[in-house]
C-alpha cells in the first residue's frame, strides 16, 4: 500500500510542474501586458502615461524579461517563499485578494460534492432496484435534462423563478448586514441559508450524471450469480443489497473524483459569476479582463493543483477500497 | 418515416422467427447498427430534432421573419406576440393574426411597457414580403416564411430586445454559429485526437507515454477556467471570423483528449487481434492494416464519441460568449443572446430573453439522446 502511494505521488510531481507552466503560459499569452491596459485606461480619461514611468514599472514587475525568467521568478517565489506576487489591479499581494475567496470556493465545491453523493447514491439504488417503475422513469428523465442543462443557465432560470414567483433574490452568499462582518455563528447560519441555491445549481448536472452511473453499475451487479446465491441462502433483500452489490457499484464514485473535481471547479467558477457569489469566479473573470496576470495565473494554478491533489487522494482511496488495483500496480 | 418499417422484421411477434434470424445473420455490420439505432426511440426522435435544427440553421435567412440587421426602435423590449385565430369577441378568423402593441409608460418609474391591444388586428401570412435579403448570399429576395401580411404590422413571436430586434429571428440566425461551432470544433479535435491517439495506441512506447501524460494533464485542469484564460488572450481587435476560429481552436485544443483516449484504447485492444496478425503475415503494410483492417472496426465508436463531444463544444461556446470572453456582437450566437439576460433586473421584466437558453438545452439534450442510441448501436454483436 505504502509503495503504491509513494509511486502515485511521484507520478503527480511532473504533472504539477506542467500544470504550473500551463497556468503561467495562458496568462502571458495575451498580447500586451497590464501596463498597456493602464495606458488604455488613462487614454480613455484623456491622459497620457509617461513612458519612463511605465518602463520603470515594467522593470519592477519583471515584465520586460523573457517568459522563462518571469516564470522562474513567479514559481520560485510561490514554492520557496510563499510569495504569489502582487495583484496590479488591487495593489495588494495576491494571497490577501485570493485568501477568503479561495476558501469559499473550496468549501462550496466540497459541500456540493457531498450533496451530489448524498442524493445520487440512494436515488441510483432506488432506480436500479425498481427498474422501469414510474419513479425510475422520472429520475431518468430528470437525469437527461440535468445533464443537458448547463449550470449557469439553470442559475439564470432560478434567478428568474425566485424573482417572479417568490419575489426574493437568490443572488449572493450573505445577507447585506453580514457581507463584511467577521465570521460568527450568525454569519455561518446566514451562509447556510444562502449557500443551498449555489449547491443545487452547481450540483445538479453532477447529480444527474452520477445517478445514471450508479443505476447502470448496480444493474450490472444485480444480475450476477453471487447475488442469486446470497438470496438463495436467505439473506434479507436489504442486507443483501447494501452488503454486496452496492459496495461494488460505489467504487466508480471514488474513481470518478478525477473528473468530478475539475467539473465542480468549472461549475463553481461560472455559477459564481452569474449568482454573484463572493468566491473566486467573479474575481478571476475581472482579473482576466484586466490582464492582471499574477492574480489570474494564481487562480488557474490553485484550481489545477487542487484537482491534481484531489485525483491523487481518490486514487489512493480507491486502492485502499479495492485490493485489485493495489495488486495490479505491484505486478507491473 | 419509411425507414422505421425496416425494423419490423426483427420483432418476433409479427414475423416467422426463422425469417428474422436469417435476416439478422445475413445483415452487414452497418445494417445491424441501423436496426439497433432505430429501436432506440429517444435517439430517433432526438436525431430528427437535430436534423431539423441544422435545417433551420441552413435556411435561416428564409425562416427568420426579420433580417439580422432589422431593428424597430419603436418596439424596444416588446413582449412576445401570440398568433391567434379567435379574437376578443370570440369570432373566428380564417387568417391568423396578432394583436398590435400599445405603449404605456409607468408614471413612477418611467419604464415603458407594451400591452396587447385587442382592437388592433394585424393578419399574419406565410411567404410574406418583408425585409430584403440575399438568400445564401446568392439570390436577392424579400420573401420570408412567415411575416406580417400588411405593412405596419409587426410579428415578434418571441418579443424583442433592447434595440427592438426580433428575438426569434436572432435565435434562428444564432443557430448558424452555435450549431456550426460544435461541428467544426469536433472536426478539429477529431483530427488531433485520432492522430495522436492512433500514434499512441499503435506504436506504444515513449510516444504513448508522452501523449498519455499530456492527455492526463489536460484532463486534470478544470476546463472552464482554462477556456476563459485562453479566450481572454484573443486580442479584442480580431475580426469576428478570426474570433470564431480562435474560439473553435481553443475549445478543440482541450477537447481532443477524450477522442484520443477512445482511439488509443481501440488500437491497443485491436492490434493484438488475430486478424491483424493475419493481415501482417499476408504482407499488408502499416497503412493498409490501419485503414483497411483497423479503422472499420472502431469507426462506430469514434462516431459515438464525436456525437457526445458536440454538445460539450456548444456549451463551451455558449458559456464563453455569455461571460463576454467568446464571440461578441455583432456576431450572433445563443451565448451572445444570453448575455443580455445576465442582469436580474432585465430578466425580471423581460423574461423572454431567456428563450435562447431553451434552444441550447434542447440541442444538447437531443445530441445526448442520439449519442446514447449510437452507443447502444455501435457494438451490434454484443448481447
Amino acid at each position: 500500500m505504502l509503495q503504491y502511494i509513494v509511486k502515485r505521488v511521484l507520478v503527480a510531481i511532473p504533472t504539477l510542474i506542467l500544470v504550473s507552466m500551463i497556468s503561467f503560459l495562458t496568462i502571458t499569452l495575451p498580447p500586451g501586458d497590464y501596463m498597456d491596459s493602464i495606458v488604455a485606461q488613462l487614454a480613455a480619461s484623456g491622459q497620457i502615461a509617461a513612458k519612463d514611468e511605465l518602463d520603470s514599472m515594467r522593470a519592477r514587475y519583471g515584465l520586460d524579461q523573457p517568459v522563462y525568467v518571469q516564470y522562474w521568478k513567479w514559481i520560485s517565489g510561490i514554492v520557496l517563499r510563499g510569495d504569489w506576487g502582487e495583484s496590479f489591479q488591487w495593489g495588494r499581494p495576491v494571497t490577501t485578494v485570493i485568501g477568503d475567496r479561495m476558501w469559499l470556493t473550496i468549501a462550496i465545491s466540497f459541500i456540493t460534492l457531498l450533496f451530489t453523493w448524498a442524493l445520487a447514491i440512494p436515488i441510483g439504488i432506488y432506480s436500479a432496484t425498481h427498474q422501469y417503475s414510474f419513479f425510475d422513469h422520472l429520475f431518468t428523465t430528470f437525469g437527461f435534462i440535468g445533464v443537458a442543462t448547463p449550470n449557469f443557465l439553470l442559475a439564470l432560470i432560478l434567478i428568474y423563478v425566485a424573482f417572479a414567483w417568490f419575489d426574493t433574490g437568490v443572488v449572493g452568499l450573505f445577507s447585506p448586514e453580514y457581507v463584511s462582518a467577521p465570521w460568527s455563528f450568525g454569519k455561518v447560519l446566514d451562509f447556510l441559508k444562502h449557500v443551498w441555491v449555489a449547491i443545487v445549481v452547481i450540483g445538479m448536472s453532477g447529480t444527474a450524471g452520477l445517478i445514471r452511473v450508479m443505476r447502470a453499475n448496480l444493474l450490472d451487479e444485480l444480475h450476477k450469480p453471487y447475488v442469486i446465491t446470497a438470496r438463495a441462502k436467505g439473506l434479507t433483500e436489504r442486507r443483501l443489497l447494501v452488503k454486496y452489490p452496492v459496495r461494488v457499484a460505489i467504487n466508480p464514485f471514488v474513481s470518478t473524483i478525477g473528473w468530478t473535481l475539475p467539473a465542480l471547479f468549472s461549475g463553481t467558477t461560472i455559477v459564481a459569476i452569474v449568482l454573484g457569489l463572493p468566491t473566486s469566479g467573479p474575481t478571476f473573470l475581472q482579473a482576466l479582463m484586466q490582464q492582471d496576470m499574477y492574480l489570474a495565473g494564481s487562480f488557474v494554478l490553485i484550481l489545477s493543483v487542487l484537482t491534481v491533489i484531489g485525483t491523487l487522494i481518490s486514487d489512493v482511496l480507491l486502492a485502499w477500497v479495492d485490493p485489485r488495483i493495489r495488486l495490479e500496480s505491484k505486478q507491473q | 418515416m419509411t425507414t422505421i418499417d425496416e425494423t419490423k422484421p426483427i420483432e418476433p411477434v409479427e414475423q416467422d422467427s426463422a425469417v428474422v434470424e436469417e435476416k439478422i445473420y445475413t445483415a452487414s455490420q452497418w445494417q445491424l447498427m441501423r436496426m439497433r439505432f432505430l429501436k432506440h426511440k429517444p435517439a430517433v426522435i432526438g436525431g430528427s430534432i437535430v436534423i431539423l435544427l441544422y435545417t433551420v440553421a441552413i435556411l435561416c435567412d428564409f425562416l427568420a421573419p426579420y433580417t439580422l440587421e432589422y431593428r424597430d426602435s419603436n418596439y424596444s423590449w416588446a413582449p412576445p406576440q401570440r398568433i391567434r385565430w379567435v379574437d376578443s369577441e370570440g369570432q373566428f378568423h380564417l387568417r391568423p393574426f396578432v394583436y398590435g402593441l400599445t405603449e404605456t409608460r409607468d408614471p413612477e418609474t418611467w419604464r415603458t411597457t407594451f400591452t396587447a391591444d385587442p382592437k388592433q388586428i394585424f393578419p399574419v401570412k406565410l411567404l410574406a414580403k418583408g425585409e430584403p435579403y440575399k438568400f445564401w448570399g446568392l439570390w436577392e429576395t424579400d420573401v420570408h416564411l412567415i411575416g406580417p401580411a400588411e405593412p405596419g404590422g409587426t410579428l415578434y413571436m418571441l418579443g424583442t430586445d433592447r434595440l427592438g430586434r426580433d428575438l426569434l429571428s436572432r435565435i434562428i440566425y444564432g443557430s448558424r454559429i452555435s450549431l456550426s461551432i460544435g461541428l467544426i470544433g469536433v472536426l478539429l479535435s477529431l483530427l488531433l485526437g485520432a492522430t495522436l491517439g492512433g500514434i499512441s495506441g499503435y506504436y506504444g512506447g515513449i510516444a504513448d507515454m508522452l501523449i498519455q501524460r499530456v492527455v492526463e494533464l489536460l484532463r486534470s485542469v478544470p476546463d472552464i477556467p482554462l477556456w476563459m484564460a485562453l479566450s481572454a488572450a484573443l486580442p479584442p481587435t480580431l475580426s469576428p471570423i478570426k474570433v470564431y476560429f480562435g474560439i473553435t481552436v481553443i475549445l478543440s485544443a482541450i477537447g481532443w483528449t477524450g477522442l484520443a483516449r477512445v482511439v488509443r484504447g481501440k488500437f491497443m485492444s485491436l492490434r493484438e487481434e488475430d486478424f491483424v496478425m493475419a493481415a501482417r503475415l499476408a504482407g499488408a503494410n502499416e497503412r493498409r492494416i490501419i485503414f483497411q483492417h483497423l479503422m472499420p472496426s472502431f469507426l462506430s465508436h469514434i462516431i459515438v464519441t464525436v456525437t457526445l463531444a458536440i454538445p460539450g463544444m456548444i456549451l463551451g461556446e455558449t458559456a464563453l460568449s455569455f461571460l463576454g470572453l467568446g464571440l461578441r456582437p455583432p456576431v450572433v450566437s445563443w451565448g451572445v443572446l444570453l448575455k443580455d439576460a445576465q442582469q436580474v433586473q432585465t430578466l425580471a421584466h423581460q423574461p423572454w430573453l431567456l428563450v435562447p437558453a431553451f434552444a441550447v438545452i434542447v440541442t444538447v439534450l437531443c445530441f445526448n439522446f442520439v449519442g446514447d442510441g449510437l452507443r447502444d448501436a455501435a457494438d451490434p454483436y454484443s448481447r
